[in-house]
């Protein structure tokens, strides 16, 4: 195996919304929700490290984000990254998924030589789990969705098992392959302290003005950045405006109360809904 | 204006799948203002046994394309096959179900056609926009279900949405087009196939919510699996079916298959009932189209209580021995 990318995503942390997210009129406040390595590009980063445990292999993680998005980047390191990558430009601000995977095909096309991407199935703030294929697409690999379990690996074959939704399929391909990877996979490994005493510097190349840059470079502490100049790319393709989906109206979801009947919890009460459920429900009880 | 509908099969009765049906369904809708054509397109290795029912839902034609290979889900191949398949049928509109199937596949064609794909949509309509004429308005959750937005793709042809299973209403009404069922020609090439399948085991599964007229659902406030008897036995004496929350999955109470919310099944029964549970966006987004919501919750201010129709406060551990005892009487 030369080299597998992962791809990964910050996201807002949308699973665990406390009662402080919460605004007064029952939407919920985005802008203070911490943002999180998505859960299943952590599985996607576990997965590729058990299969650099068993028959080595370079791991290069792939992120495109804000600049903020070297937190998730730090922790890939943590785990066992190899290389991590930000692709960040104001020119990719706004991408739906379209124009997400034409540039993140564009950064795996630019590291070479891969055999083998893995994405996490979705992620939790669009639930889309389109960019994975849609990657497979522009780079011209085979693809297998919701891995549910890697099988076997070895230097010409992988197999994993796959959740069909009907059935399981065991499935067996040759490189490349792109796998998007659910989080009944395996459960990712805790970050390394070792590589935490060593990495827990890492960042973004301006964070190292004058001469500490030296020390950063030699260290290996600098995080690279692509961006919009550093790979071949079409803006029209990028962004906003190579994204063919637009948002048209954003609505909050907040509660709606409609006609609530209550009952208390003595016997009597709970007699008469008993009765109440019966009376509705009597062509169901035959 | 044309609307072109993928069509699967479940692979393990050979029958049309639910949400191909459902979609058909929704195409007729949104067709039936515009005169719109409505085509299904299928590829496998046979035809579902029923597909002439897709006629009875506002088909006006089926186009097929049968391969031995497309018993299995070979992806790259499929993409081949269905992307000419809609290329030839130059759509104004392509509906998907958001199956592990559908969500496989349209991704890769709309990356092909370098189109827009909206997933998981919950309501679809066609309106005006600006100087575009009609096009399709996508609704969809967003944020973990905390949002709904309204997608739109102004300046792509097709627009690409898919569907959960279970969202759109299966009809009553019957209609009686004729059976067009055509098949394309394609020659195909075998480099497309890149997997191969080692083992296929169909899921025996348990759960029916569609056919349900009463789910009986736990939470976290259930506490634990040994509780979780509790809303099994009820369920039993409904002659009802047993749903849970994301939360009761993650505790382990209950198996994830019965999971209902954003990230589980979608149903809409005659009776739901909801114990133990708040009523997350997330769990809400599954259950709220039920025709009566019951919810038995300690926390008087618990969220369930704003969309429920009947509600008590109170220990459920209590309560629903005492149900028990008065439905075994009636």
């Amino acid at each position: 195996m030369k080299k597998i990318v992962v791809l990964a995503k910050q996201v807002p942390d949308t699973a665990n919304i406390s009662g402080d997210a919460m605004k007064e009129d029952g939407t919920v406040n985005r802008a203070i929700l911490p943002a999180v390595f998505n859960p299943e590009d952590l599985n996607a980063l576990e997965t590729a490290l058990e299969i650099r445990d068993k028959i080595g292999a370079e791991i290069y993680v792939l992120s495109m984000g804000p600049a903020k998005a070297v937190e998730i980047l730090k922790h890939a390191l943590y785990m066992g990254a190899d290389h991590v990558i930000l692709l960040s430009d104001r020119k990719f601000a706004g991408a739906d998924t379209l124009a997400t995977s034409y540039v993140l095909a564009r950064a795996i096309e630019k590291i070479g030589d891969v055999d083998l991407v893995i994405a996490g199935r979705q992620a939790i703030d669009g639930d889309t789990a389109q960019v994975g294929p849609q990657v497979a697409d522009k780079i011209g690999f085979n693809q297998i969705t919701y891995v549910s379990q890697l099988k076997e690996v070895d230097e010409e074959f992988i197999a994993v098992e796959r959740d069909g939704e009907l059935q399981t399929e065991i499935i067996r391909c040759a490189y490349p392959v792109l796998l998007t990877v659910m989080s009944l996979a395996n459960i990712p490994r805790y970050p390394n302290s070792r590589r935490m005493l060593r990495y827990f510097r890492a960042d973004l190349r301006e964070a190292f003005p004058g001469e500490m840059r030296e020390t950063a470079a030699q260290n290996d502490w600098i995080i690279p950045v692509w961006t919009f100049a550093d790979l071949d790319l079409e803006e029209r393709r990028c962004g906003l405006g190579g994204s063919p989906t637009k948002v048209h109206k954003i609505k909050s979801i907040t509660l709606t109360g409609g006609a609530l009947q209550m009952y208390g919890v003595g016997q009597s009460d709970i007699k008469q809904l008993v009765r109440d459920i019966m009376k509705d429900y009597a062509e169901v009880q035959q | 204006m044309k609307t072109v509908v993928f069509i699967e099969k479940n692979p393990v009765t050979g029958q049309l799948r639910d949400v191909s049906i459902e979609l058909t369904h929704k195409a007729y809708d949104l067709m039936k203002p515009f005169h719109g054509e409505i085509a299904g397109i299928f590829a496998g290795d046979e035809l579902p046994v029923n597909s002439e029912e897709l006629f009875h839902f506002g088909m006006n034609r089926l186009l097929t394309y049968s391969y031995p290979q497309f018993k299995h889900l070979h992806s790259i191949a499929y993409k081949h096959v269905i992307e000419a398949m809609i290329r030839r049928e130059d759509p104004d509109f392509v509906l998907f179900g958001a199956t592990h199937t559908g969500r496989d596949i349209a991704p890769l064609i709309a990356s092909s056609l370098k189109t827009g794909l909206t997933a998981d949509c919950t309501q679809l309509y066609i309106d005006d926009y600006k100087d575009k004429g009609k096009i399709l308005y996508q609704v969809r959750p967003a944020f973990g279900g905390n949002i709904l937005a309204t997608i739109i793709t102004p300046e792509h042809r097709p627009a690409m949405a898919t569907v959960r299973e279970g969202v759109m209403l299966r009809p009553e009404e019957r209609l009686s087009h004729p059976v067009r069922i055509e098949k394309f020609h394609l020659d195909f090439d075998e480099s497309w196939i890149k997997s191969e399948f080692l083992a296929v085991i169909p899921k025996v599964s348990k759960v029916n919510f569609n056919k349900a007229n009463i789910i009986v659902s736990g939470g976290a406030g259930v506490g634990s699996s040994e509780n979780f008897q509790l809303i099994r036995k009820l369920a039993g004496a409904l002659h009802a079916e047993v749903g849970a929350s994301r939360a009761a999955v993650d505790f382990g109470f209950i198996e994830k298959e019965r999971q209902i919310g954003q990230t589980g099944a979608i149903v809409r029964p005659k009776l739901y009932i909801a114990c133990g549970i708040s009523g997350s966006i997330q769990h809400r987004a599954g259950m709220e189209e039920s025709q009566k919501i019951l919810a038995i919750n300690k926390d008087p201010e618990a969220p369930i209580f704003g969309i429920a129709h009947m509600g008590i406060v109170g220990d459920l551990k209590e309560i629903i021995p005492v149900m028990l005892r008065y439905l075994k009487e009636e």
